[in-house]
């Protein structure tokens, strides 16, 4: 069984050398693109699963050495319990948003390379046991998104794209410094060599000023207030069938790292003994939920609201951050990371029913919203099982995550922070609500749709080709400016992509029970870095 | 304190170059002179990881173990930090490429460079 761990390097190198394919295919055969980005998840996909079943039924972490080297100088691929979950939402949610954009666009050679290189920097980020390796592959990530993002159409989808690119690079080069201090005082860039000589290292100032650095490097890259800005015109202006993948998977693996760093590189009790470190992560995330439920409550658009509540729901996980820190809660760190993986599936699922209803009737706002329970009703009821799971009603997955938080931070004594997440469900219910009340309980003759041929598609689950019905709609004008726009009426919502969201809510109502084995999952590892 | 700062004038020097580079990134209302200030910004990281690993010492030398010289007892610069920033380096060129790419693309939609007039233009539409 030494094999295994050949795994971790061709879960990294195999979607960035299949990156090459659609393009270098592409120059003779038309249409490459989907089926290889199609086989290459999958395989991911069940290498994936291959490895956790490994990681998990063996308990123990599976390593693997590049190039042979020692950790010393070499680079560590590691592959535990926190990382497996990462690794399973990567492939999971890169297969899912894969088989949408199949109908549901974009398109194009391009197109699949960069979302390839995309898959393969995530992993990169969720197996990496080295913390300048880390930059390498944030910086991969962060560059297949800044393309991605740039290729919505519409010129705004440039100026977005570039705002992201100056701030995600710096923030980049944020934790670069922060490991240029870290390395300075230890000489050493393995995570685990790292840890062990942290608490030792001649110079704590140094490590201090690193750890600084490195927190406003993650606070960028996680978006939180008020260094979110880049983030909500990024999912605005992404193409429809981008914005699910971006906003499951970008923050969430940047998010993960930073938690990785805390309990694995500087070790919760190392930085408890850090003056205000736990203050400061606190404060940020305790921030960002608040300012990202308000911010999402004001938005009309629903694309924009969705990101905002991004904001809010990554300051949750920041926060129990800040609760882990402060008070060794191994409660809050389970939660953190149910939170993570739970609010990744149902804003890929969220992000896809918008996609949906976009390209079914070009409805945008919150208001266009009105009357969809009526069309499309499974659309909508997978559309408010994930907004509920968002709340974090139970059994949603969203009640899970926020439950081990709150707990947390009870058990820690940390009574401001309890208030803060308790507030934040009721906050995340105002947003939430609005969508609800529109789609279910405003009739769509009373709201203003202009861009919608309403009477067009009866129900979420038969509209397949057949739905050239669309075209007697053109007379009316919100039809017609679809045509100019092009293939929008032409090319209508199949069954595939409506099953998608759907499988996407039935997920997200399967975590929320699975939260407990979840937990179990994790003990290994937690025992192991929380004394 | 004054001593300290004049024997370590580098690490000076490269935060103040850091500096330069966000204040221009910040300040500056033309998109490619943004774009040099991140460059300059990232250019002063590199510097920073070369001249931590400057060895002042007798018979210290770049990270080439000479044929005759046992490796470990050879004084030489740490080789590691040179591997990163040249790694660095890549990825700040692939980041400016991209960079540029995008100014061209909102050139040519906008027909301006400048954020404030970009400002303008997007709000009139």
């Amino acid at each position: 069984m030494s094999s295994v761990d050949l795994l971790l390097p061709l879960l990294i190198a195999v979607p960035i050398l299949a990156a090459t394919l659609p393009i270098a295919l592409g120059l003779w055969v038309d249409r490459t693109g989907w089926t290889v980005a199609g086989l290459t998840t999958s395989a991911l996909f069940v290498g994936a699963i291959a490895l956790a079943s490994v990681v998990y039924t063996r308990g123990e972490d599976v390593t693997h050495r590049l190039g042979g080297y020692s950790p010393e100088f070499g680079i560590q691929l590691v592959a535990d319990q926190f990382s497996m979950l990462i690794v399973l939402l990567v492939t999971a949610v890169a297969t899912g948003v894969l088989a949408y954009t199949r109908r549901g666009g974009p398109r194009g050679n391009t197109f699949y390379t960069a979302y390839l290189l995309l898959t393969g920097g995530l992993l990169g980020i969720s197996l990496t046991g080295d913390v300048f390796n880390l930059f390498v592959f944030l910086e991969i990530t962060s560059l297949a998104t800044y393309a991605l993002v740039a290729s919505g159409d519409g010129p705004e989808a440039a100026v977005a794209s570039l705002k992201y690119l100056i701030l995600g690079t710096i923030a980049a080069s944020m934790y670069l410094i922060g490991v240029a201090f870290v390395f300075m005082a230890t000489g050493t860039l393995n995570m685990l060599e790292l840890a062990e000589a942290i608490p030792g290292a001649e110079s704590q100032t140094l490590i201090h000023t690193g750890v600084a650095f490195i927190v406003v490097g993650f606070a960028v890259k996680v978006a939180q207030w008020p260094l979110h800005t880049w983030q909500p015109s990024a999912y605005q202006q992404a193409p429809d069938g981008v914005t699910p993948l971006i906003a499951a998977l970008v923050s969430t693996a940047s998010a993960y790292a930073f938690g990785r760093l805390i309990v694995t590189v500087f070790g919760v009790d190392y930085l408890t003994a850090v003056p205000n470190a736990a203050a400061v992560v606190l404060t940020i995330g305790c921030v960002s939920v608040l300012a990202g439920t308000i911010l999402a409550v004001i938005q009309t658009e629903v694309k924009r609201m969705l990101a905002y509540s991004s904001v809010s729901q990554f300051g949750l996980v920041i926060a129990a951050y800040g609760v882990v820190i402060a008070g060794s809660s191994e409660t809050a760190f389970i939660g953190a990371a149910i939170h993570l993986v739970g609010h990744g599936l149902v804003k890929a699922g969220l992000f896809l029913g918008v996609a949906l209803v976009a390209r079914s009737y070009d409805a945008r706002t919150v208001d266009e919203y009105a009357g969809l329970a009526k069309s499309r009703p499974i659309a909508a009821g997978a559309i408010a099982v994930l907004l509920l799971s968002l709340v974090g009603v139970p059994p949603g997955v969203g009640f899970v995550g926020k439950w081990y938080i709150a707990l947390g931070a009870v058990q820690s004594e940390l009574w401001p922070v309890a208030a803060v997440i308790f507030l934040s469900t009721m906050l995340t219910l105002a947003y939430a609500a609005r969508l609800l009340e529109k789609m279910y309980f405003t009739p769509s003759a009373t709201a203003e749709r202009p861009h919608a041929p309403a009477p067009v598609a009866t129900d979420g689950g038969d509209a397949g080709p057949d739905d050239s019905g669309a075209e007697p709609a053109h007379d009316e004008p919100g039809a017609a400016i679809a045509a100019i726009r092009g293939d929008r009426s032409a090319a209508p919502v199949s069954t595939g992509m409506v099953a998608i969201v759907v499988l996407a809510a039935l997920g997200a109502v399967a975590l929320g029970f699975a939260g407990g084995t979840i937990a179990e999952l994790l003990d290994p590892f937690l025992t192991e870095v929380i004394n | 304190m004054i001593e300290s700062l004049f024997s370590h004038y580098t690490y000076v020097l490269v935060f103040v170059l850091l500096g330069i580079g966000i204040y221009m990134v910040i300040a500056s209302k033309n998109l490619v002179k943004k774009l040099i200030g991140v460059n300059l910004f990232q250019t002063a990281i590199f510097l920073f990881f070369i001249s931590m690993a400057y060895i002042d010492a007798e018979g210290a030398s770049a990270p080439i173990v000479p044929k005759d010289g046992v490796p470990l007892e050879v004084m030489v610069a740490s080789p590691l930090p040179q591997v990163i920033v040249l790694t660095a380096i890549v990825v700040g060129i692939a980041l400016t490429a991209v960079g540029l790419a995008l100014i061209i693309r909102i050139y040519a939609e906008y027909g301006t460079l400048r954020e404030d007039t970009l400002r303008e233009v997007r709000a009139d539409e």
